[in-house]
């Protein structure tokens, strides 16, 4: 173990663990928004039962999804001097752009939105939560932008041992980020849609109020919608990376020579003839680059070093993202089939629905899996190595010190957001309201 | 360009320490101010719209400077890195309590974060730059004080403008007591610097005090900020200088095209961040009163 190590551990644990909670706050919010604007249409009472009652729930997520956000946008500087320095003129912009155009309209609204139930006009108050919603749903598209560009370099040429950004248009219409933008809010979308199934599938089993099966036949249809949308962008992402990241794709497959007609293994042993060639091209008979023929080209290209990502958690990340995204897909499309024309939902489903809450959430921790720890060993594809990245002035005990406060605030705070969560998802929307004033009550019930 | 980048970075840096000075303050002093929990709500709705809008300064200063001066965003972070993490330790359990507060059983540890997680960046903030600017541990310690008194202050007097009845009423006191600390702390601290704006800064802390004393809390608050932008101004004119130990802005910028794009970008989107920011001050800027829970 070296600072290195401990450096890219962190990275890791905090990542992931910050995208535990983004993807509830980039579809919730939507969805909430989506709720309050059915009862600003209908005037129905249950439509602002469920936005308040979901409302509380995306609060309680969103405070870790800032919190947990801070800490990325520090920990370039502080672990990843090296990388920060040698990028920061081509992937800062982005960051700067998502702090000024996404950042502040997101804080800003939902300030204004939890306390001004009563202080606003209903019509004010509306946009301010679909403000806030876009503003998280911004600050997606310009973090995937810079992400894209490390996977897949765009806009920029090096000068002095340093990226200077030559066009930011390329940066931000980079295809590889056209394709991932989708396919992770896609996905996100699929996260938020499961966890307001997992909550109605709770409250459908012990009660009959139609209120919750209209908030679940919504997320049906949203995570139906969604499912597509991250399938036809993961298709796009497959092409793209078999000409912009063979390496990844090799890995991915446990593909070491270059093939011809290359199948697709379902699992190891498992192969189905052509169609890696066929993902990759769309041509069933197309040349796919492998591991190990790939690594003999990256020395002769960039010098001797092992040019081959981990490739164990690179082939069962790809499996566990495809397997369990498409799990949930395929069981809201199910609900949508067996509660068409007004049918109730059977109890059975409603316990698969609450059951398979995890499923996304690994499905999409699967995904950055294998999307990170598959560019290895670059920050920067064909640029930057890891391990030139690493902060040279930061000790080994100052890494294991922060690895292990982060690790343990979060693990702490983990435990207390699911705690507070299943709380408020068994209080139920039919909670009457606890303090009498009308004036008063909003601030201090959301607060 | 790079020094409207460095002018753009320090007004970003001085508009959080403006903004979240006060909040830093209003967390620090809850218990002191209120004595139950409709006064401690009371003292944290002053706040509550408007924190986590304000916390974006910094974001947006900290990506400010990675997009401008790369080498000094990495240079800054990775030098001050146990005093950072301890920072987004601070802003971590401060976000989740004040977040929290309202929806959990207890809030005593949501209470305890707050306070906590107010107290250890505003000391923290000062104690890093006074180090990048004299470099030493005595006067990363006198740095970190002076802040940590400044937004005290801040905060109390904001208290006391924004609030009614017996919080405000403590909140002047707690601005008063304040205020004694915060005059010696700022004379040895400001003298150190020397410059125009340093004296300047101590001499708007002393007239917040005064003015808190003849209860014109308007005025007391708009000197208190000015004290801040002072500071800020005097220590940004030394930064100027000496970004960090070794490394200077020409040679840490980004090139002419990344900071030609960048200000078109921040020069266009600015204004309006200005204006929906203010408009949410307007909307709340009534004073908060206490409410008992029924």
């Amino acid at each position: 173990m070296d600072a290195l190590d401990l450096a890219r551990w962190q990275f890791g644990v905090t990542t992931v663990y910050h995208f535990l909670f983004v993807p509830l706050t980039i579809g919730l919010g939507i969805f909430v928004a989506g709720l309050q604007t059915a009862w600003h249409r209908t005037g129905k009472e249950h439509y602002l039962k469920l936005t308040k009652f979901f409302g509380k729930l995306f609060l309680i997520n969103f405070a870790m999804g800032v919190v947990t956000g801070i800490v990325q946008e520090f920990q370039f500087g502080m672990n990843w001097s090296e990388y920060s320095t040698f990028v920061g003129d081509v992937f800062g912009a982005p960051l700067a752009m998502e702090a000024l155009l996404a950042f502040f309209m997101e804080s800003t609204f939902l300030g204004l939105w939890i306390f001004g139930w009563e202080r606003l006009p209903k019509r004010v108050h509306l946009a301010c939560i679909w403000a806030a919603a876009i503003g998280s749903n911004l600050s997606a598209y310009f973090i995937l932008a810079a992400n894209a560009w490390m996977k897949h370099p765009v806009g920029y040429e090096v000068v002095d041992g340093k990226a200077r950004m030559t066009d930011l248009w390329a940066v931000l219409t980079n295809s590889t980020a056209l394709a991932q933008v989708p396919h992770v809010i896609g996905a996100a979308f699929i996260v938020a849609g499961g966890f307001v199934l997992a909550v109605c599938g709770y409250w459908m089993i012990r009660t009959r109020a139609p209120m919750w099966r209209s908030a679940a036949r919504a997320a049906l249809v949203m995570t139906a919608i969604a499912g597509v949308v991250v399938a036809g962008t993961g298709d796009t992402s497959a092409r793209l990376m078999y000409e912009q990241q063979p390496m990844k794709l090799a890995a991915a497959e446990g593909l070491e020579h270059d093939t011809a007609s290359a199948p697709f293994s379902v699992a190891p042993g498992i192969e189905i003839p052509g169609v890696l060639s066929f993902l990759s091209t769309h041509d069933p008979k197309a040349v796919v680059q492998g591991t190990e023929d790939l690594q003999k080209r990256f020395e002769q290209q960039f010098g001797p070093g092992d040019y081959r990502p981990n490739q164990t958690v690179v082939f069962w990340s790809f499996r566990v993202m495809i397997g369990f995204g498409m799990a949930t897909v395929g069981l809201s499309l199910l609900g949508l089939w067996l509660t068409r024309r007004r049918r109730p939902f059977p109890v059975p489903l409603s316990r698969a629905l609450l059951l398979a809450l995890p499923l996304p959430l690994v499905a999409v921790i699967a995904g950055w899996l294998l999307s990170e720890i598959g560019r290895q060993p670059w920050t920067v594809a064909g640029e930057l190595l890891t391990a030139s990245s690493v902060s040279p002035g930061v000790s080994l005990a100052e890494v294991a010190t922060s690895l292990t406060i982060f690790t343990l605030l979060y693990g702490g705070l983990a435990v207390a957001e699911a705690v507070l969560l299943a709380r408020h998802v068994r209080k139920g929307a039919e909670e009457p309201d606890p303090a009498p004033a009308p004036e008063r009550l909003e601030p201090s019930l959301m607060y | 360009m790079i020094d409207l980048w460095f002018v753009i970075i320090a007004f970003l840096w001085t508009g959080y320490f403006v903004l979240e000075g006060f909040d830093f303050g209003v967390g620090m002093l809850g218990p002191l101010v209120s004595r139950d929990p409709a006064e401690r709500r009371q003292s944290l709705e002053t706040i509550g719209p408007v924190w986590d809008g304000n916390e974006v300064w910094l974001i947006t200063a900290v990506g400010a400077m990675f997009a401008a001066f790369p080498a000094w965003y990495a240079g800054v972070f990775s030098t001050f890195y146990l005093p950072v993490v301890l920072v987004l330790v601070g802003l971590i359990v401060r976000g989740v309590g004040l977040e929290w507060r309202g929806k959990v059983a207890d809030p005593r540890w949501c209470d305890l974060g707050i306070v906590a997680g107010s107290a250890l960046p505003a000391f923290l903030w000062g104690a890093i730059f006074a180090d990048l600017v004299f470099d030493g541990l005595p006067a990363a310690l006198l740095g970190g004080a002076f802040t940590l008194a400044v937004c005290a202050l801040h905060g109390a007097v904001f208290l006391a403008l924004r609030t009614t009845g017996p919080v405000r009423r403590r909140a002047r006191r707690a601005a008063l007591a304040a205020g004694a600390v915060v005059i010696p702390v700022a004379v040895f601290a400001l003298s150190g610097l020397g410059t125009f704006p340093a004296l300047a800064s101590m001499a708007a802390l002393a007239a917040a005090t005064a003015l808190t004393w003849r209860r014109r809390e308007g005025w007391a608050f708009a000197a208190t900020a000015g004290a801040i932008v002072l500071a800020s101004l005097a220590v940004f004119m030394e930064l100027r200088r000496q970004p960090l130990p070794g490394l200077t802005l020409a040679e840490a910028a980004s090139g002419a095209y990344t900071l030609t794009v960048l200000s078109w970008i921040g020069l266009i989107t600015l204004p309006f961040v200005l204006v929906y920011q203010g408009w949410t001050y307007w909307v709340f800027r009534k004073r908060v009163q206490s409410a008992p829970v029924a």
